[in-house]
């Protein structure tokens, strides 16, 4: 489903590579957490993931697009097929709860009535059912990340990446927004999630990547992150 | 339903939302807009004025060209054959728009009829001593070219027919002159003030959209992660021009339009300098429909090309 050949990135010559020759293949269904300090290379990584920035060098395929062939204009149509979430939701602050996941489809031209169908079905996977007017200053930081997560997969993406989602919330909020994403996963969604949290890397028993220094350092399946250390 | 009319409707569901989207930002948006749409109606003014003084000076031209004419009189001696022969002539001479024939007995009733009123005048002239000669009317088609015609005239053998020299009607020459010139002038400050006020009105577009992209860059980059296609993300842009052009060509059609009721009211002026107001007026009302569709077509224009070349420059899409 993903798949990584020595891929490298350098935004600064003297600072050395952010990643460093990062091999990596990620099979449908999975669930991944990929660990690492700041700066390891996560979020590079992920940027890589959503083309929001090319390679220095390697190859990427995903879901069958070969990211070499892929034409700066093809980028919204790669995006479509990958859902993502923030660490800072990035909801719209002037839209409802139905709005803003309603927006993901708007832009791929679906018809009202199918949106009127699809979102409440998504809001109620997520556990926010009944708060669709509510606007997002009004919900709390894992109701908002909730939000964000039913947007990434109301267009059934087969890849949702998750960049440190539970960065901003407090454990008990973050064990939610956890719950939710493997329940995805258990629908047949590839997760990859990034996070620094030592509970929920724990708590999921699932296969773990460790970057340092932007290479992979251990790659193992029902990791704990104590073991990393 | 097929993939391919599945993809044909989402094209149109898609393309209605870029509009609806455009004009919710129109509304959102309006105090940028007020400068933007303010120069296009200066700029689309110039423009409709400048058609309308164009055209009522062309008119003006054509009607005293119209007026004038060169009139050769002819000798009491010459033949009928030879005043025929000589009206053939000058029928055929290469600048003549067309001639007309007066008998001795036609010249003297044009010549009374001219003169209703003027005793002194009528009491020289009666049916039986007619001392008004036979007379050939011509009307040259063009005046800046009627030597052609002045050198026929001077050829002694045609010289030897006439009872007097031509008359050129000089003065009205001048007047055509001055309003020809003045004409020129006006078309070349007209195009000059149009392309000047629409490159202000460009850069002022430009920066509409620019303060319009930063104060929604937050939206747009949430659209660009969503997989927003660029046409998407630009199209409200455009449908926001293309707006300020349909409301600027109106307001300039109702700013022309109040001024010439007004002129028509408070000056009872029929002109205004050489300008023919009344039939300028009459133009303007006759070819409403055209003018004003002219006026839609330039705002939108500008408008689009405008907030095309702005959503090029300021809205990103390159990936490093």
């Amino acid at each position: 489903m993903i798949l990584l050949d020595r891929v490298s990135k350098t935004y600064n010559r003297s600072l050395g590579p952010s990643l460093d020759r990062i091999s990596l293949h990620v099979e449908p269904k999975e669930f991944v957490i990929v660990v690492g300090q700041s700066g390891a290379g996560k979020t590079t990584l992920l940027r890589l993931l959503t083309r929001e920035e090319r390679p220095s060098s390697g190859k990427i395929i995903i879901g069958g697009i070969d990211y070499d062939k892929l034409k700066d204009k093809d980028i919204p149509l790669l995006r479509r097929k990958i859902g993502v979430v923030f660490q800072d939701f990035k909801l719209l602050p002037n839209k409802n709860v139905f709005e803003n996941v309603a927006f993901a489809l708007e832009i791929v031209g679906i018809g009202s009535k199918e949106i009127k169908h699809t979102v409440p079905k998504v809001l109620d996977i997520v556990n926010l059912k009944g708060k669709e007017k509510r606007m997002p200053h009004e919900l709390s930081g894992g109701e908002r990340q909730r939000v964000a997560i039913a947007r990434a997969i109301v267009r059934q993406p087969r890849i949702l990446i998750a960049d440190e989602p539970t960065g901003n919330l407090d454990p008990k909020h973050a064990w939610d927004v956890i719950k939710v994403l493997e329940k995805i996963n258990r629908y047949g969604t590839t997760v990859l999630l990034t996070t620094h949290n030592v509970d929920v890397v724990n708590k999921l028993k699932r296969r773990v990547i460790t970057l340092e220094h932007g290479k992979v350092a251990s790659d193992r399946a029902n990791a704990d992150y104590e073991a990393e250390k | 339903m097929t993939s391919r009319s599945v993809n044909l409707k989402r094209k149109w569901i898609t393309f209605l939302r870029i509009i609806h989207t455009g004009m919710v930002n129109f509304l959102r948006n309006i105090s940028l807009a007020v400068a933007a749409i303010a120069v296009m109606v200066v700029t689309l003014t110039i423009l409709l004025f400048s058609l309308i003084a164009n055209e009522t000076f062309s008119n003006t031209i054509v009607q005293i060209t119209n007026k004038i004419d060169i009139s050769i009189y002819l000798k009491d001696s010459n033949s009928e054959e030879q005043n025929k022969t000589l009206v053939q002539q000058v029928d055929n001479l290469p600048n003549v728009r067309g001639t007309e024939y007066l008998s001795k007995a036609d010249a003297l009733e044009r010549y009374i009829s001219q003169n209703t009123g003027n005793e002194a005048l009528l009491s020289a002239v009666n049916q039986t001593d007619n001392p008004i000669p036979a007379t050939i009317l011509v009307k040259p088609a063009d005046l800046d070219k009627i030597e052609d015609i002045r050198q026929f005239l001077a050829r002694p053998e045609v010289a030897a027919l006439q009872s007097d020299e031509p008359s050129y009607s000089g003065d009205r020459k001048e007047a055509i002159d001055k309003i020809s010139d003045a004409t020129n002038t006006l078309q070349r400050i007209g195009v000059l003030a149009v392309i000047v006020f629409t490159v202000i009105c460009a850069l002022i577009i430009f920066n509409t959209i620019q303060m319009a992209i930063f104060n929604r860059r937050d939206e747009i980059t949430i659209m660009r992660l969503l997989g927003a296609k660029t046409s998407y993300i630009r199209g409200p842009f455009i449908v926001e021009s293309i707006i300020y052009g349909i409301l600027s060509a109106v307001i300039s059609v109702l700013i022309i339009n109040s001024a010439f009721l007004a002129s028509n009211n408070a000056l009872q002026a029929s002109s205004l300098g050489l300008l023919d107001i009344a039939y300028a007026s009459e133009y303007f009302t006759e070819n409403f429909l055209k003018l004003f569709g002219l006026q839609l077509v330039a705002g939108i224009l500008i408008g689009m090309v405008s907030s095309i070349i702005a959503t090029r420059r300021y809205l990103k899409f390159k990936v490093k």
